[in-house]
Formats: structure tokens, C-alpha cells, sequence
């Protein structure tokens, strides 16, 4: 059933990274945004106060992290759209692939590059970060991925809704980005205003966000079985409404 | 007449298709059966509905009504088993614009489940080993065409679909493709090609089917429907003798001539027009200058059945 799975994720990973604009902006950018970011605020601060090095300490990599994954939600919404208006997505499906599978296999890359470039963020804060770092990488990866992989599926909803591949990005990042300014990251989720609250308790992102935060600070991971099965639901909810509405020509 | 003779090895079916796009009907009622090994025509204008037909056959699209059958398989039900066993060529597709040529094939060959052919035979075959390592975007459009060919028949299939094979293609490429649609014949696989190119149907179809606006006007071996459908002859000839028009107009099924310096347009019908037109010079002492024939061609066929031209 997943037949030619493994081929065209590998295939597709090196297409990926032969565009160099898009390697770029994905895996070099969420990089220079965590050591810059790290960096301003580590040297404007002598001796941080409290909040100051409470968002030194979560927040900048927390907001470095959900960066890697909206582009990574942007970079498969727009390889998506030019598929699809290319003819590729058609070509492929006039074969014996699952169309599950050359979704998948997006997925899947999209899920690679997200850990590398973590990776590549973490060994740069060894070098740059001002203050010391002393996270559960392994376990910070994880739910980076578990976030990851639930808000690629709203990618499929904005792929489905995207008219031509050029509007890809803006739209998709007029979708995205103000996510962020809701979830949490920046102002506490209780002290938004009551309508806000509940938008903001719709994103997945406001809970990707208390997930990577809560991993990062060293919680357990029975402190966010809620925030999982939040995600979870959220994947469930966008693929089968993506499999409703995604068009693949 | 192969059509006859081939009557009951079918190999494709198709009965009574229908598709809308919204209120546009672009397949209305088209019925038409693929023998087995031979290459079948659709043959129609842009817009005729040809890929639309070809696309439900091919199982990419749902048809409104009417079966469809290939090789035994219902193309809805079946899809991917019918995929196992078909290759199809889209029209205007596209790959990866950074995918190398080699990882295409390389690709393509790990889809089926089925025994695959040789894909570097075919490679070398469609004369894309130079290019192994190319990008997708750097081919040039034959190019792109050839490693189409090579994707199509990569799993072996008995059923080839070319869906406008060589539109874009200056005229050697065009001759080249030609050739290599010829050679999928020679292994035994049917061959199912839309084109709207009356010279390439003419050239390659053992039968066409032609189309226009959703339904099927006519279906047979091009020279059978060129004698169908446009049963007139013309003959052009230069010359000086000033009586050759009184006799060539006795000539039985004579039914037009113009007259232009001397050089003489005259229009008959049936077979043997021709010949009497030979006949009557020899008989008359008439000395010729030039001489030829213009045949009727699918070109006219499409005119006759649709009282426009094809590129109209």
C-alpha cells in the first residue's frame, strides 16, 4: 500500500534541497532567528530579570522552533500548489500510488528537515546562546515533531483553498503567522480578551506552543497528554477535511 | 479493413460516455471499442473532448454515465489495478523541475508491483542517455516528451495512452516520436493517442475515431473513411490544346473543371476517375505539360462530416 514511499520521500528530499532558496528559508533562517534574537536580548540585559530571562530561556527558542514549523507548513503548501498546477500531482496519480502516499511522503520530509534544523539550531546555541542550555533535546525533538506533523495538515486545508501556486505564500503566511500572536508565546492565553480566548484555544498552534514550552522547561510528558490529544484531534479534524475538499488538478 | 478482421479481441470498451463540466457537456454519448495491438486514433479539434474521454478511460476522471472497460478492468473500480497495467502519457504534464532524469525512471520503476521493463533499455532506446543526470527543467521539449514514453511504458503495460504525444514538436522531433509509437505497436501493446494533427493520425492510426463537441462523428481506418466520406478526385494538368477541355468534361462522373492560363482544374468522382482522365488524354492525342493528383485526406473528411476545418 505505501509501495514507492521511501523512493519519492528520498527523491523529494534531495529536490528540496537543490532549490536553494527554499533550503534557505527554511532551515537557515529559524537558525539566525534563534542566535540573533538570543543575542539582542542577552546583551541588552546585564543581569536578565526574571521575565526577561524566562523569555530568553523558553520563549526565544520556543518562537525559534514554531518558526521551523510554519515554514515548514509554507514550504509544503507552496511545493503543493506548483505540483498541482504543474501537472506533477496528476502525472503521479496516473501510476499505482496511494495519493496517501505522495502525501506522505511531503509529510515525511517536511518532518526530516523540521529535525534537522533543530539539530543545526541546537549546536549553534551551544556556541552563541548566551545563556547555558540544559533541555531534554530528544524529548524537546519529539514534540517539535508531534507539532509539526498536526499543523502540516492545516497546510492541506490552505493547499486545497490556494487558487494559483503564486499566492501560495502570502496566503498561507497571512494564515499562519498571526496564529503565533494567539498562542501563547508572547501574552499569557488568560489574559487575552474572552473572544480571543476562544480562537485561541482553537489553534493547535496555542498548544504546540504549550507543548514545546513545557517539554523545554523539563516537564513530564503526563503534564501534556491534553496538549497531544489537542494536536491529534487537530490533525484528524484537518486531513479528513482535506481529504474532502483537496483538489489534485 | 483491419477493423473487421480484428472484430471480437477488444481490448478496450466504451459505452455510452458521458461528462459535464457544470453546464458544459464535454463527452456526450461516445461509444467506441480499442482492438487489440493496433493504435487508436481520438482525432478532433482543441475542446472536442478527446482528453476528457481518454482521462475517464484512463480512470484519472469519473465519468457522469456509461461504462468503460480496459483489459477486463472497470477503470472506477479497478483504478489501481488497471494502473499496474496500463502507461499513460498526459497531456501538458509536468515533474519535478529539479528530478533527474534517472530518478524519474529510477522512481516510476518502484510504483508497480508488476515486472518492469529495462529502464535503462528504454532510456537508451528513447536516446535520453546523455541526459541521465539532467534536471527535468533543463530538457528540451522532445526530450521531455521522450522520457514521457520512457515513464508510459516503464512497467511494460499492454495499454499505452499519448494524450497530444507531439504537440510543440518541430517537425523531426515530431518524425522521431513517429517512429518510436510505431515500435510499441511492433512489441504487441495497443495503442490508444488523442491528437488533433489530421497528418499524425493519418501516418500512425490504424483507425480513428473523430470527435467533435463530446460525440463521436465517424470511426474507421483513415482511408476507409477518406473513401467514405470524400469519394472525389481532382486532377491538375497544364496544356496547350484548346480542345482538352470539351473532352475531359464527356469523362463519365466529371463534375467540375476550372480553367486558369491553361492550367486545368477538373474535379470527378469515384475510383476510377483518374484513370478515365488518363484514358481521355491518351485517346485525344492531348499533350500535358504537368500532371498530378490531389487525393482527399482526413483533412477533407474533417471538413465534410463538420463543414469547418480542424484549425478553425
Amino acid at each position: 500500500m505505501l509501495r514507492g514511499l521511501w523512493t519519492l520521500t528520498w527523491i523529494e528530499i534531495k529536490i528540496f534541497l537543490r532549490e536553494p532558496l527554499g533550503a534557505f528559508g527554511m532551515i537557515v533562517v529559524p537558525v539566525l532567528v534563534f542566535v540573533g534574537l538570543g543575542r539582542i536580548f542577552g546583551r541588552r540585559i546585564e543581569f536578565p530579570s526574571l521575565a526577561a530571562s524566562g523569555f530568553l530561556r523558553v520563549g526565544v527558542p520556543v518562537l525559534a522552533s514554531i518558526l521551523i514549523t510554519l515554514s515548514a507548513v509554507l514550504s509544503l503548501v507552496t511545493i503543493i500548489t506548483i505540483y498541482r498546477e504543474g501537472g506533477i500531482l496528476k502525472r503521479l496519480r496516473a501510476t499505482p500510488l496511494r495519493p496517501q502516499t505522495i502525501l506522505t511522503a511531503q509529510v515525511l520530509v517536511k518532518l526530516l528537515l523540521t529535525a534537522v534544523t533543530l539539530l543545526l539550531m541546537v549546536v549553534a546555541g551551544k556556541r552563541y546562546y548566551p545563556i547555558g542550555i540544559h533541555v531534554p533535546v530528544f524529548g524537546f525533538t519529539v514534540a517539535l515533531l508531534i507539532s509539526t506533523w498536526s499543523i502540516l495538515s492545516i497546510g492541506f486545508l490552505i493547499a486545497s483553498i490556494v487558487p494559483t501556486a503564486r499566492f501560495a505564500q502570502p496566503i498561507g503566511a497571512i494564515i499562519l503567522y498571526p496564529m503565533i500572536g494567539l498562542s501563547g508565546l508572547f501574552v499569557a492565553v488568560e489574559s487575552l480578551p474572552p473572544k480571543l480566548q476562544i480562537v485561541s484555544r482553537i489553534l493547535p498552534l496555542t498548544y504546540a506552543v504549550s507543548l514545546l514550552e513545557g517539554i523545554w522547561r523539563g516537564d513530564s510528558w503526563f503534564a501534556h497528554v491534553g496538549d497531544i490529544v489537542a494536536l491529534s484531534v487537530a490533525f484528524v479534524v484537518c486531513t479528513a477535511l482535506s481529504a474532502k475538499v483537496f483538489r489534485w488538478e | 479493413m483491419a477493423q473487421e478482421i480484428r472484430t471480437g479481441n477488444s481490448i478496450i470498451q466504451v459505452s455510452g460516455l458521458r461528462k459535464a463540466y457544470g453546464s458544459t457537456l464535454a463527452v456526450d454519448d461516445v461509444s467506441f471499442e480499442v482492438q487489440n495491438g493496433e493504435i487508436f486514433g481520438l482525432i478532433g479539434p482543441n475542446g472536442a473532448g478527446k482528453t476528457t474521454t481518454m482521462e475517464c478511460v484512463e480512470g484519472l476522471r469519473t465519468p457522469d454515465r456509461g461504462t468503460v472497460s480496459v483489459a477486463g478492468l472497470d477503470p472506477r473500480r479497478d483504478v489501481y489495478r488497471l494502473q499496474e497495467r496500463v502507461g499513460v502519457q498526459l497531456q501538458q504534464a509536468q515533474l519535478q523541475k529539479r528530478i533527474k532524469v534517472w530518478e524519474a525512471v529510477h522512481l516510476w520503476a518502484s510504483l508497480y508491483r508488476t515486472k518492469t521493463a529495462d529502464g535503462d533499455r528504454l532510456v537508451e532506446q528513447l536516446g535520453l542517455v546523455e541526459k541521465r543526470n539532467a534536471w527535468f527543467m533543463d530538457l528540451s521539449g522532445g526530450q521531455k516528451q521522450r522520457l514521457f514514453i520512457v515513464l508510459a511504458l516503464i512497467n511494460d503495460p499492454e495499454v499505452v495512452f499519448l494524450d497530444e504525444l507531439t504537440t510543440g514538436l518541430d517537425p523531426q522531433a515530431r518524425r522521431a516520436i513517429w517512429e518510436l509509437v510505431r515500435g510499441i505497436r511492433e512489441r504487441g501493446k495497443t495503442v490508444c493517442l488523442t491528437t488533433h494533427l489530421m497528418e499524425e493520425a493519418e501516418r500512425l492510426c490504424d483507425r480513428v475515431a473523430i470527435i467533435e463537441h463530446g460525440r463521436i462523428i465517424d470511426i474507421g481506418a483513415p482511408d476507409a473513411l477518406v473513401r467514405r466520406h470524400c469519394p472525389e478526385r481532382t486532377v491538375v494538368l497544364s496544356t496547350d490544346d484548346l480542345t482538352a477541355e470539351k473532352h475531359l468534361r464527356a469523362i463519365p462522373r466529371f463534375e467540375a473543371i476550372t480553367n486558369k492560363d491553361l492550367r486545368f482544374t477538373i474535379r470527378g468522382s469515384g475510383d476510377n476517375f483518374v484513370t478515365d482522365v488518363i484514358h481521355c488524354l491518351s485517346e485525344n492525342r492531348i499533350k500535358v505539360t504537368d500532371f498530378r493528383t490531389v487525393l482527399p485526406n482526413l483533412e477533407d473528411v474533417f471538413l465534410k462530416l463538420t463543414g469547418h476545418s480542424i484549425r478553425d
